[in-house]
């Protein structure tokens, strides 16, 4: 399970979580059932002192069976599989959610800038607070963030959340998310910018309401 | 088109017969098809060793960041960079492509239609030497000022446009060369492939009288020449942004940097199939040989083969699901690209049924065809969590897909090479390769490759992103049991890499003083084994070209003492 290699730590990370659960059923279940079949297959056709191969061309009904069930239930598991990649991705990406607080988030060369709404909750005034590296998140709370770049592809990746997307620059791409557990989580760069791209790592800190608005009293300090 | 067509003046093979080829001819610019294969594989081959140093060096750095690698040194970033990118690059497209479709296509498909020669020897000639010049335009790029490129296999621009953002002037651009040579030189030899195929074969081999490896190295090179067009064009635009000063990607000159992306995959992809399927004929060769049975659903695996070639060309966005391109558009290319798991998997599974009812024989080649089916069955079935879309926002560019693709591209550059290398090694060189140790060889390859990949599947799971030299920045990375986990994967590739020694020694020392290989050790049906081993000049004295009678798999018919029926064989 997903959860027990990394938290669940945005409101959608579950649903991702639950479609691993889904799709792995399926998948494993062909997966054993195709190398089952083909162990036995090698094991009871080995190669024995006067037992001679079969003559068979493929074209026999009784044979055929054996391909073609399986052929007509993947197809229906195929169906599991787009029906449930499809919600969950119009959940994270295609559908937004209105907001109650909207971030920037800026990628270079090889730091991230983050610009969070100030006491006003309104981005882009005089009070915002901008910081470096590191992203400050009220727990329960829903984020659009706009994600821009200023020089190559870049990738916002942060693993608890089960969110990515990627930053190009002269674009700002608007996505989503609500944290829904405090504490310090991992930002990747998941995608390949330069000699720096290993190090641009920063980290998002989810705090309790309380806790949040002293942090911005602090002034972002 | 049941008969030979003769195209005259291609040949060229009258002026040999009057002289023995001097060194120069028969070695450095051969026209025969034979030696044109050969040069491809020991290429491929050289390449391949380039390909395994470089995993070494940057899978040491992650074991052990900061070490000093023994016989590289300390990985600084830049560098580790430069050796992913181009393990990989060299991985896919100078050792997987010229070993799986050059060498084995040349070597192969005149032998296995029953003809003298390629009917563009000379095509075919040039087509190496253009691949040699991208071989040295590659290797020269890893040394020049700046170092070797590091914006990944994939080339991304900006980075890859910009040698401010990359600061590899030469190197980018020597790179981006290199890979564009190298397509040229596989355009024309698959250009070569397909027209022999359609026009050489022997009198009365009918379509489905061909063997699958000759089907299946058509089909990808078809899907090569159809899908390489834009990538070509991609790379020209590229090269002028990185020299000229244009901006066809760049947006602070109106450019877009998704527009590569797209011209990138829609050759990527199908890319991936144009080394899969000749794996797959191979596969299909093999197994029947030494399962004595005929290929189950002949028909439907070539269906099957030209279905997954087509549906290929409709999914290349499943690589940038999150890249930026239009939500909306992920629902699209997740259908298309689960839809791909049809064919591929009847595919496999006929192979599967293949099985039933046969004598089962586990050689060396048997035992590599039989590993294919088992491990490219984990590469298949982990592909559908990254098509799906909703889970792709999660595993898109972690290690999961490191594991995924590699679970497919090894078995199919590696497996299956050593598939086909192992089964006509005799009829190459003469001679019968030592099977104690092909089995120690493919034990050795086998049990690592899976203790390799399987933890980096948990690690991708973990949220361990792709192309990060150095863990220990990412404090929920850091943990000691994931860097167990890299210690793992790193030790058994050392494994891995220390077992394909015995390859190469039972490789060259078969060459040499392997037991002398007759003209059909495995009893085999195809054309290639009636001719002696190795084929002389010309594969059949000219007066004794085959016909053929039937098809490829007509083993334990029913009324024979043999449980074989050569092509060749009137009935």
């Amino acid at each position: 399970m997903l959860q027990n290699l990394l938290p669940q730590a945005s409101s959608f990370a579950a649903d991702i979580d639950l479609l691993w659960v889904v799709l792995s059923v399926i998948i494993w279940f062909w997966f054993a059932c195709a190398q089952g079949m083909f162990f036995w297959l090698l094991w009871r056709y080995r190669y024995q002192e006067g037992v001679p191969a079969q003559y068979i061309t493929g074209n026999e009904k009784h044979l055929k069976r054996w391909i073609t069930v399986p052929h007509a239930l993947i197809i229906l598991c195929d169906l599991v599989v787009i029906a449930g990649a499809m919600s969950v991705w119009y959940n994270v990406k295609q559908n937004l959610p209105e907001p109650d607080l909207t971030v920037r988030v800026v990628a270079q060369q090889w730091a991230w800038s983050f610009i969070h709404p100030g006491p006003d909750g309104e981005i882009d005034t005089d009070d915002d607070i901008k910081t470096v590296d590191d992203l400050n998140l009220v727990e329960g709370k829903t984020y659009h963030f706009k994600l821009e770049s200023r020089d190559v592809l870049h990738s916002f990746s942060i693993p608890v959340f089960r969110l990515k997307q990627d930053a190009i620059p002269g674009r700002e791409i608007t996505g989503w998310f609500t944290p829904i557990k405090t504490g310090t989580y991992d930002i990747q760069c998941a995608e390949m910018c330069g000699i720096g791209h290993g190090i641009m790592a920063a980290h998002v800190v989810i705090r309790t309401e309380a806790d949040h608005e002293a942090w911005l009293a602090t002034g972002g300090n | 088109m049941s008969e030979a067509v003769k195209i005259d003046g291609a040949h060229g093979h009258d002026d040999h017969h009057h002289h023995e080829p001097t060194f120069l001819e028969k070695w450095i610019f051969p026209l025969d098809h034979k030696f044109i294969g050969m040069q491809y594989l020991f290429t491929g081959m050289f390449m391949a060793l380039f390909g395994g140093f470089f995993v070494y060096a940057f899978r040491m750095q992650l074991a052990f960041p900061g070490m000093s690698v023994p016989g590289y040194g300390t990985v600084s970033p830049a560098e580790y960079n430069m050796l992913i990118t181009n393990h990989g690059s060299v991985m896919i497209f100078w050792v997987a492509m010229p070993v799986l479709i050059a060498a084995f296509g040349n070597f192969l498909i005149p032998l296995m239609i029953g003809a003298d020669d390629m009917v563009f020897p000379k095509l075919n000639r040039l087509s190496f030497q253009l691949f040699l010049t991208s071989v040295l335009i590659l290797m020269a790029s890893w040394f020049v000022e700046g170092g070797g490129f590091g914006g990944a296999w994939t080339s991304y621009p900006p980075l890859s446009a910009d040698s401010n953002y990359s600061m590899t002037p030469l190197g980018s651009s020597l790179w981006l060369t290199a890979v564009a040579v190298e397509f040229a030189a596989f355009l024309v030899g698959g250009i070569n492939f397909i027209t022999t195929a359609m026009n050489s074969r022997a009198p009365g081999m009918k379509a489905q009288d061909v063997p699958m490896t000759v089907w299946m190295i058509c089909l990808a090179s078809i899907l090569f020449m159809a899908s390489v067009g834009p990538l070509i064009a991609g790379a020209i635009m590229l090269f002028f942004d990185q020299m000229v000063g244009t901006g066809f990607f760049d947006p602070r000159r109106g450019g877009d940097p998704i527009l590569w992306q797209h011209l990138f995959w829609f050759f990527g992809h199908p890319e991936v199939y144009v080394v899969l399927l000749p794996a797959c004929g191979f596969v299909a060769d093999v197994i029947t040989v030494f399962a004595r049975k005929k290929l189950f659903g002949y028909q439907t695996i070539l269906y099957t083969a030209i279905g997954t070639g087509s549906l290929s060309f409709f999914v290349w966005a499943h690589h940038q699901f999150i890249a930026g391109i239009d939500p909306r558009m992920a629902n699209i290319f997740t259908v298309t690209t689960v839809l791909i798991s049809i064919p591929i998997a009847e595919m496999m599974f006929l192979f599967i049924a293949t099985l039933y009812g046969g004598s089962i024989r586990f050689t060396v080649p048997m035992l590599w065809a039989l590993a294919f089916i088992a491990e490219f069955l984990i590469g298949g079935v982990t592909g559908i969590y990254l098509g799906a879309s909703g889970m792709d926002i999660y595993f898109h560019d972690t290690y999961f897909v490191i594991a995924h693709f590699h679970y497919t591209f090894f078995p199919i550059a590696f497996i299956g090479t050593f598939t086909a290398l192992t089964f006509w090694f005799p009829k190459m060189f003469g001679r019968m390769m030592n099977e104690t140790l092909g089995k120690v060889h493919f034990w050795g390859t086998v049990i690592p490759l899976n203790t390799i990949f399987i933890p980096l599947f948990f690690l991708g799971a973990a949220g361990q992103h792709r192309r990060i030299y150095n863990y220990n920045h990412f404090p929920d990375l850091s943990t000691p049991d994931l860097q167990n986990l890299r210690i793992m994967a790193t030790m058994s590739l050392l494994v891995l890499l220390a077992f394909q020694a015995v390859f190469l020694f039972n490789f060259f020392y078969s060459m040499i003083a392997g037991e002398k290989a007759s003209a059909n050790p495995w009893k085999s049906n195809t054309l290639e084994w009636t001719t002696s081993s190795p084929p002389p000049h010309g594969n059949w004295h000219p007066d004794d070209m085959p016909k053929v009678y039937r098809g490829p798999y007509e083993y334990s018919v029913p009324g024979r003492e043999d449980d074989y029926w050569p092509q060749n064989e009137p009935a």
